[in-house]
């Protein structure tokens, strides 16, 4: 099938990526009658194509190229070459999320003022302010199809919310309800009302979750400006003498390299990829890899401090059934220090199917007190923990000295020790946990290890001064003027919260800016 | 998917088909009886090695209410991995030697002879880091917990969205607290 679009067209905008950021910028840039071409390293898989089967899935959408771990951190113990789960598929992760979207709070766009200098941490203040993000937030919440937000009620707790809710309430926690979530609790935008299949994580297959793949992409390929290009990896982005970008250059789906002209280019690949494409991509202007004269690019990458409790209890509650995130105690997300620690964490249900909870619960452990936990599986309800994780220099992305990938290039290490906030704050998010579960009468409790990352944060951040980051508060490269970074990578600071709405907010914000430079002539 | 759950880096990926697997190896034996359990096709693994290699998999991951058919589909896929794979082959004999080896010497018995769980799992203490163990123990977590077979033991439904998903299936029908 020939491109829409010709490879020597050098007016159109290539976007690397089709998710949360991706996808969302390349929707918006046609909508507003830009020419794009979005290139997806992943293959195209709809709504029908999706399987409610954990591992089959997993097989389907997971990124799974070779990646290597190093550092203290247990991700790299026991899943040495999956530091993060996150999809491979035209839509990115917002396939597989759980659709909660919640604001950044105020403090968190500027943490190292709030927090002052925390040892060992590169903490920066985002260059952009809540008050600036809240029309854009608006925007993204309408677009999204946020509950509690746009008249659109909340959606109905299911088993594993009730168990939640019950301790938490018990306990005194006063920010306890069914979650701000991007999955539609009536029909809205052309898709569906949830039916509590349970396979969230798995591409949801009533199209009521929230995703680029289904409620974005589309609109802009019917404007005609819109071309997506699957199975194509970019591997290089190049620039003529002057430091401008003028095209990319790909692995199509044969294998064949192909050169993609552009005007523009936006990186959106996550945190991962998004920084090992800069570093590939160094030339004799750039030796350290482009954007990178700050040596940011692969650094502070975060992951929120993570963790799960899960515990049984006497009587039944099926957690499998019904929506994965199915609700939020928000309490402890504020700043607090007297805890311990700065920043905060949200506590969300949780629920996993018993091919992935035997993977997962306790990696390693073996024998009858890992089975005696399975065999309560129908008893037990489960939450997952999502904190502010400290920003570290040595925390990050690099290109691997040795492994090469199938088409030869470096395969991409991520290194990553916690920070001791990090630690002070899943000590205390695991015991309020195990509290909140023992005050709703469990009868057993189980502190669960950090998963591989899915969320990933932080390589490629804004900052105000070219020389503490890589982008501006616009997501243009200091260094660049027609290089942009549409991802999460972009975070300064990662918060307490989920961060799709905030990537998603950022890509509608960069696109109306981006727009106004063309029309500038800027770019 | 069983290579992303060992520990041993870096390795070559290969996902295995185990829900295909696993229906075609139960359809080729429809066996319950223990003693008849690894009268399965196994090749690469001789009757006695597959014997105890099912009594390994199952007190790596002891579940009373599941019988011994689930195992022996993990033992029939390891066995098929032993045909191709000749370093793995001998990492299985010799790793099963190893452990007879050890039984024989804390308790005077060869390891499916060793009457009591809690003494056979003396043994699997002194290997549990070994490579052998581990990968064994890599591939169980997959090859036993994805076959549809075993979950009704758990109470999990498995696939939902044919079925209209849970909104009228019992989602929030929890009435205990």
């Amino acid at each position: 099938m020939a491109n829409k679009f010709d490879l020597n067209d050098d007016s159109v905008a290539v976007v690397i990526g089709s998710g949360a950021g991706g996808g969302t910028l390349a929707t918006e840039l046609a909508l507003k009658g830009v020419k794009v071409v979005c290139l997806e390293a992943g293959g195209r898989h709809e709504i029908e194509d999706f399987i409610n089967d954990e591992w089959a899935s997993f097989g389907q959408l997971a990124w799974t190229d070779m990646r290597m771990t190093s550092g203290s951190w247990r991700v790299s113990k026991n899943f040495p070459n999956l530091p993060a789960w996150i999809v491979k598929s035209v839509g990115g992760s917002t396939v597989h999320w759980a659709g909660a979207s919640i604001r950044f709070q105020e403090h968190e766009f500027k943490t190292r003022t709030v927090y002052g200098e925390v040892k060992g941490a590169n903490l920066l203040d985002w260059p952009v302010t809540l008050k600036e993000m809240e029309p854009w937030y608006a925007k993204a919440e309408d677009r999204m199809g946020v509950t509690r937000t746009n008249g659109i009620p909340g959606l109905p707790g299911n088993n594993n919310y009730k168990v939640l809710e019950a301790g938490a309430k018990k306990l005194g926690y006063k920010e306890v309800h069914t979650g701000r979530m991007a999955i539609n609790s009536q029909p809205r935008d052309g898709r569906g009302a949830c039916q509590q299949i349970g396979f969230c994580f798995q591409g949801c297959k009533s199209g009521a979750k929230w995703s680029t793949l289904y409620a974005e992409i589309p609109k802009g390929e019917k404007t005609g400006n819109l071309e997506v290009r699957t199975n194509c990896h970019v591997y290089k982005i190049e620039h003529d003498n002057s430091g401008k970008v003028t095209g990319v250059v790909y692995f199509d789906k044969d294998g064949k390299s192909q050169r993609q002209k552009a005007r523009l280019v936006a990186v959106a690949g996550n945190s991962i990829e998004s920084p090992r494409l800069l570093l590939l991509s160094a030339s004799g202007k750039y030796p350290k890899g482009l954007a990178n004269s700050s040596d940011q690019v692969g650094r502070n990458y975060m992951r929120h401090m993570t963790g799960s409790v899960y515990a049984t209890f006497a009587n039944p509650v099926r957690m499998w059934r019904g929506t994965t995130m199915a609700g939020i105690v928000q309490d402890e997300s504020i700043h607090d220090p007297k805890r311990g620690f700065v920043g905060g964490y949200e506590m969300e249900t949780l629920s996993l199917g018993i091919p992935f909870m035997a993977a997962f619960l306790d990696p390693g452990s073996w024998g009858r007190e890992f089975t005696t936990a399975l065999d309560a599986y129908e008893y037990m309800a489960g939450m997952w923990l999502v904190g502010e994780d400290m920003p570290q220099a040595s925390n990050r992305v690099t290109l691997h000295g040795k492994v090469k990938d199938k088409h030869g290039l470096p395969v991409p290490n991520v290194n990553f020790d916690d920070h001791a906030n990090d630690l002070a704050m899943r000590d205390h998010a695991y015991e309020r946990g195990v509290a909140i579960y023992e005050a709703a009468g469990a009868t057993r409790v189980f502190p669960t290890a950090p998963y591989p990352s899915t969320h990933n944060l932080g390589t490629c951040r804004m900052s105000k001064r070219p020389e503490d980051g890589v982008v501006n508060a616009y997501g243009r490269t200091h260094d660049i003027k027609n290089l942009f970074v549409s991802d999460g990578s972009q975070f300064t600071t990662g918060g307490a919260e989920n961060p799709t709405l905030t990537i998603v907010a950022l890509a509608l914000r960069q696109a109306d800016h981006i727009v106004g430079l063309m029309t500038k002539r800027e770019i | 998917m069983e290579q992303i759950l060992n520990f041993h880096q870096p390795q070559r990926r290969t996902f295995i088909q185990t829900s295909v697997a696993a229906s075609v190896s139960l359809a080729v034996f429809g066996l319950v009886n223990q003693s008849e359990a690894w009268a399965l096709e196994v090749k690469a693994l001789s009757p006695s090695e597959a014997k105890t290699m099912l009594q390994l998999c199952r007190d790596i991951y002891p579940h009373d209410r599941i019988g011994d058919e689930f195992y022996a589909v993990a033992v029939k896929g390891i066995d098929s991995k032993a045909q191709k794979d000749s370093k793995f082959k001998k990492q299985l004999t010799d790793g099963l030697k190893d452990l007879d080896a050890r039984a024989q010497k804390g308790f005077k018995k060869a390891y499916v002879n060793v009457g009591w769980e809690i003494e056979r799992n003396k043994v699997l203490q002194q290997i549990e880091n070994t490579a052998f163990f581990q990968s064994i123990r890599g591939d169980l977590v997959v090859s036993l917990y994805n076959q549809e077979g075993v979950w009704p033991v758990f109470g999990y439904e498995g696939e939902s969205a044919s079925k209209g998903g849970y909104i009228n299936r019992g989602f929030n029908d929890l009435k205990w607290l």
